[in-house]
């Protein structure tokens, strides 16, 4: 069997196995070997690809797999992987893993939430592992449509309105992408050879550029949506406020990838010439948004908004990257997307540990907290830095590959935009060390969090998990850069055949 | 491999140290953890000394000129085709000088604190935190490239965060530890954005490149200006501005004094020997740069560090907390440095500007670091920082009293000691670039005098002060690094900078400049005899010209109000007026907008609801309405 298949029938068999568990404990036993199984096959899948790429396979796509599934419209289920998407597999496995972990203590309707949670997995790992667009779209609502429920059920707050703002958001997203795909779907292939859905099939062939003047616009927002591009980015506080952590995890750190991810593989990939030309603006739009969230951020009180608008800044930087269309900067994009993807779940984990005890998600009504729980004070911390872009921790090689592959635009406009980016390092720092400072340092506010403890074993292993993973790829980034960079090659090479028509503004 | 291979392990020890006792630090009893730090950092200096002493010496052709040594270095991260970020180690005659600075100072540092922070909380964080600052530094001035230099200036930033928050549940150290971090991170965006645009010009890192005599550099000298100052020089200011924040650099400097919050051994390793110096140890890294292809960037660098040496010293005579004091004297003799720069040329006797800098870190290195742990000393004894509740402290503490007046006449610039060397070297090579600036240097030298031995006098003579505690003086493991630096300080001025540390690796010939030398030895001892007249003895005479200096003394007592503007910048403009209208517009307008498209949608489909009424009645009156309505348009209007 196809190895990329077993990464949606795992999550498969775990769903059906925690169907017929009886007691809690062995419901979240279950989960928890079902994502181990499927991390240490993720690790499996990045060394065999390796190895593959090390005995010189240069296809574009390995371990690929094609069936007909629906004759009418050519609908395949075409699997297969490239560089990008393994790192993408190996992000998703981990932060999956430490969800589970994250919410051990689940007790409200345990069974349905690890098969709802379990089930978006399965959505995001099947959205990875695809090439055919319909399939793709089809993992697509697959993942989001449980966002609803375990927003909706599990959640705090005002939990209804958020679930229904972000489910509609999305599907508002999806809407357009509909009329992308359809639309790249009907211009698929030349005139006289059927159409087809398949990725590969597609970039061979060239999209009339009136088409993709307008198809463009549907494909790149509609997956922007879920990317938080700006201004459609409003679902992301509301939707992490209300969410349960691992909820709020497996969203920021994953689902939001797939907007990154496929405004990159579908829209720019296969429209290039028509993101050539509208690039302005939504480097403009983006350019704003990175900057924007991290003021945004440094006003808020509670620490998922805190947490929400740093995303927005962070993946505000992923599709900024992703619209410099250049080989470095896409390359940091791609590395941003894993970097931010593991730290904001980090940041939720430690956000829901800490509400977990303390009741309150107010930075003003805590304070002293390391004294406490050194431990996951500690923790939080160094996701901070990870998160103001310290070198040694992910972000750090993130932004750095992003700031200079952007730099080396040969037009001013988009050198000067980058250095407005840029500025968010500053500002993040600002909002990053305010959480910080208030939250962990200082004396005690409340007397009654002196009686709280520590992490317990689970949450360790939740969070070691991810500080792991952040560490790995700040300390030694080049097997993971030069991946990607492999898998990038052919898509800059076609890119930079597009008809460069960009007419600076200024 | 090649001869020079175990430098490898300078750095890489300490990182060993900080990650064993970071992870198994809770383990075992916290003097272990300090016994480990201190035993890392001496193989450490062994292994610097080595270094220095075959690069140097053994290992140098007489007569050639030192060159400098890529010993090691691996790939990182690939960017583009032509920019890799590599990390490696260079040796050349400002790393090798560094090397022994850094090791020598954290060394003792290390020593000492095993006395100063014996019985604290958190004494095996305190250790590990000090071991991450020792590899940071070293990284830093070892780096190949001047992203690696990035890194580690990154990480020494976090090092000093750590540290100076080092009493994390002390509101005051809290935000003084944000403060030095979120300001050096405001410089550090102009040194980011001057490696982009150094990067995106020439297309490499690396600083032998970048320094060589055909430099890629050297093509991009005309081309597009802006305000009068060409691209390259735009880079290489925005460079430096990284640089200034670093070392405290007007008005970049109003994080120096917050940092006192640290504990002092600190403030002697990182706020007045080493990190804080990294601003003009990047400036020297890439002097051939600038001095090839900006000089007017240089001309900045000069009138910076001269502003600041001035500005600094005034405000040092108002102070009473004697870690302040220092701290301004700090950035005061930085400024010393820049301005050597500034004014250098490019090899030989042009050069001498280059050389003095290097000896002044040297040699300030050496006495800064030994007025610190002497301040520290004498803070450990007294439990205060006011040197109003301090005074005829001679009597209690000899061996502190010793050193520190040692260190007090290195700073002030008395001959034999080292201070007057090196200080003697800058004044004359600013004499022969510009006088102003001479001027302006031959003033901080008496006023350098001046605030040294107020302080000296308030401290250790003065008046009888009455001490709740009778202050003994400090364990040997604490006196005994006073006395090797106090050894540094004396002697270090006699070593041979001209033939060792120069622009362009060859020897030249300097000697004293006693047109110089005098009136500088002249004004200092002024400033000596103005300060013992004052606060030999309780007097009013202080009062009295503080009362008739009015409001220029008020302004200096305040720091010349700097920190009240940067906070009316923050929190008045950044805050309350892009920050929270940002909020606000994302939380009423953005997602108003959403909600009301929500809310129109539901609005609507409930108006329209009422035509699915189920009523035939209903149904038959549109149809035929309906009907009517679309005959009349066939019929009539078509």
């Amino acid at each position: 069997m196809n190895i990329l298949t077993l990464f949606v029938l795992i999550p498969v068999v775990t769903m059906l196995a925690i169907g017929f568990s009886k007691s809690m404990k062995s419901i979240r036993v279950v989960a928890a070997i079902g994502m181990g199984i499927q991390l240490i096959l993720a690790a499996f899948l990045v060394y065999a690809y390796l190895t593959e790429r090390a005995a010189g396979n240069t296809a574009e796509m390995l371990f690929t797999y094609d069936a007909l599934w629906f004759p009418s419209l050519n609908i395949h289920y075409s699997i297969g992987v490239d560089g990008i998407s393994v790192a993408m597999i190996a992000l998703t496995a981990v932060v999956v893993f430490a969800g589970i972990f994250a919410s051990w203590e689940v007790e409200y309707l345990s069974k349905e939430f690890f098969i709802s949670l379990i089930l978006l997995a399965s959505g995001v790992f099947g959205f990875f592992i695809s090439i055919d667009l319909f399939t793709m779209l089809l993992f697509y609502e697959l993942a989001v449509i449980p966002m609803y429920l375990l927003i909706g059920i599990w959640g705090s707050g005002p939990k209804e309105y958020s679930a229904m703002k972000l489910t509609l958001m999305l599907m508002g997203g999806s809407a357009l992408l509909m009329v992308g795909l359809l639309g790249i779907y009907f211009y698929s292939a030349p005139d006289g050879t059927p159409l087809t859905w398949n990725l590969l099939e597609i970039s061979k062939n060239t999209i009339p550029i009136e088409m993709q003047r307008f198809l463009f616009p549907f494909t790149f927002i509609g997956f922007g949506i879920l990317g938080a591009l700006f201004p459609f980015h409003t679902w992301s506080p509301d939707g992490h406020a209300s969410a349960p952590t691992a909820v709020s995890m497996l969203h920021a750190g994953v689902l939001m990838k797939l907007g990154g991810y496929g405004a990159f593989r579908v829209a720019i990939f296969l429209m290039p010439d028509a993101a050539q030309e509208q690039a302005w603006i939504f480097l403009l739009l983006t350019g704003t948004s990175v900057v924007y969230g991290a003021f945004g951020a440094i006003f808020q009180k509670d620490l998922k908004y805190i947490n929400a608008y740093s995303s927005v800044s962070h993946c505000g930087l992923v599709l900024f990257a992703i619209l410099m269309m250049n080989q470095t900067a896409l390359n940091g994009a791609v590395i941003q997307m894993i970097s931010h993807g593991l730290m904001t779940a980090l940041f939720f984990a430690l956000i829901g540990m800490i509400y977990g005890r303390t009741h309150t998600r107010l930075i003003n009504e805590m304070g002293g907290l390391m004294k406490v729980m050194p431990f996951l004070s500690v923790v939080y911390v160094i996701a901070g830095l990870a998160s103001l872009g310290l070198p040694g921790l992910s972000g750090f090689v993130a932004e750095m590959t992003i700031f200079i592959g952007s730099f080396q635009h040969t037009d001013s406009f988009h050198r000067m935009l980058t250095i407005i980016a840029a500025a968010s390092i500053v500002i993040t720092a600002v909002y990053i060390l305010r959480v910080v400072a208030t939250l962990l340092y200082g004396p005690i506010r409340n007397d009654h969090y002196n009686h709280l403890t520590d992490a317990r074993w689970f949450e360790k292993l939740s969070t070691v998990t991810l500080l792991v993973c952040i560490a790995a790829i700040g300390i030694a980034p080049l097997w993971l850069s030069d991946m990607i960079n492999f898998s990038l090659a052919p898509i800059v090479t076609k890119l930079s055949m597009a008809t460069s028509s960009f007419v600076s503004i200024f | 491999m090649n001869a020079y291979s175990y430098t490898l392990l300078i750095p890489l020890i300490p990182l060993f140290v900080f990650l064993l006792i970071g992870l198994t630090g809770h383990k075992y009893k916290p003097s272990i953890s300090g016994l480990i730090g201190t035993a890392g950092l001496l193989v450490v200096t062994v292994l610097s000394y080595m270094t220095a002493i075959s690069y140097f010496w053994t290992d140098h052709i007489a007569g050639t000129a030192y060159t400098s040594l890529k010993v090691f270095e691996i790939d990182w991260l690939h960017l583009t085709e032509f920019l890799t970020i590599n990390l490696g180690i260079l040796l050349d005659p400002i790393s090798v000088m560094m090397l022994v600075v850094i090791s020598t100072v954290s060394f003792m540092v290390h020593i000492y604190s095993l006395g100063y922070m014996k019985g604290e909380k958190g004494f095996a964080r305190f250790y590990a935190f000090l071991s991450l600052f020792s590899f940071s530094m070293l990284g830093l001035v070892l780096a190949t490239n001047i992203f690696q230099m990035y890194i580690f200036w990154e990480l020494v930033g976090v090092s000093s965060y750590l540290l100076i928050g080092f009493y994390y549940t002390k509101p005051s150290a809290v935000s003084a530890s944000k403060k030095a971090f979120i300001v050096t991170r405001f410089a550090d965006l102009g040194f980011l954005i001057g490696i982009l645009m150094l990067s995106f010009m020439t297309n490499t890192f690396d600083f032998q490149t970048l320094v060589s005599s055909d430099s890629p550099a050297l093509s991009h000298m005309g081309g597009a200006t802006f305000l009068g100052l060409s691209t390259l020089t735009w880079a290489l200011t925005l460079v430096f501005i990284g640089g200034a924040g670093k070392s405290a650099m007007f008005p970049l400097h109003i994080w120096l004094p917050d940092a006192m919050e640290g504990p002092t051994p600190v403030s002697a390793l990182i706020h007045a020997a080493t990190m804080v110096v990294a601003g003009v140890y990047l400036v020297a890294r890439l002097f051939p740069l600038y001095s090839m292809v900006a000089p007017d960037a240089l001309v900045i660098v000069a009138w910076v560090g001269g502003i600041s040496s001035l500005f600094a010293a005034i405000i040092a005579c108002t102070q009473y907390d004697i870690k302040r004091v220092l701290a301004y004297s700090t950035m005061s003799q930085i400024g010393y440095m820049m301005l050597a720069l500034g004014v250098s040329g490019y090899g030989g006797h042009d050069g001498l500007g280059f050389m003095a800098s290097n000896w002044h870190l040297f040699t300030h290195a050496m006495f800064k670091a030994l007025l610190f742990l002497g301040a520290g000393a004498i803070i450990h004894s007294v439990h205060s920082n006011d040197m109003r509740e301090m005074g005829n402290l001679r009597k209690y503490l000899p061996i502190t009293h010793l050193t520190f007046l040692i260190g007090c006449l290195t700073i002030a610039g008395i001959p034999p000691l080292s201070g007057f060397f090196s200080k003697d070297e800058i004044l004359a090579a600013a004499l022969h670039a510009n006088p102003a600036l001479f001027a302006i240097e031959y003033l901080v030298a008496g006023i350098t005098a001046f605030y040294m031995f107020r302080l000296y006098f308030n401290v250790f003579w003065g008046k009888s002060t009455h001490y709740h505690h009778t202050p003994h003086e400090s364990p040997l493991v604490m006196t005994i690094p006073l006395m090797v630096l106090a050894f540094g300080a004396v002697f270090s001025g006699f070593l041979p900078f001209n033939e060792l540390v120069t622009s362009d690796g060859l020897p030249f010939e300097a000697h004293i400049n006693y047109s110089v030398a005098i009136p500088s030895v002249l004004i200092a001892a002024f400033g000596i005899l103005v300060a013992y007249m004052m606060y030999r003895k309780e007097s009013l005479v202080p009062e009295k010209i503080a009362t008739s200096l009015g409001a220029f003394y008020r302004g200096a007592y305040h720091k010349f109000y700097m920190d009240e503007l940067y906070l009316f910048v923050t929190h008045k403009i950044i805050f309350r007026y892009i920050s929270q209208p940002v909020a606000w517009f994302d939380r009423n307008i953005v997602d108003g907008t959403m909600n009301l498209i929500g809310y129109s949608i539901e609005k609507a489909s409930y108006m329209i609801k009422g035509f699915q009424s189920g009523r035939v009645q209903q149904y038959g009156y549109v149809f035929v309405t309906g009907a009517v309505a679309l005959v009349i348009i066939f019929v009539f209007i078509w």
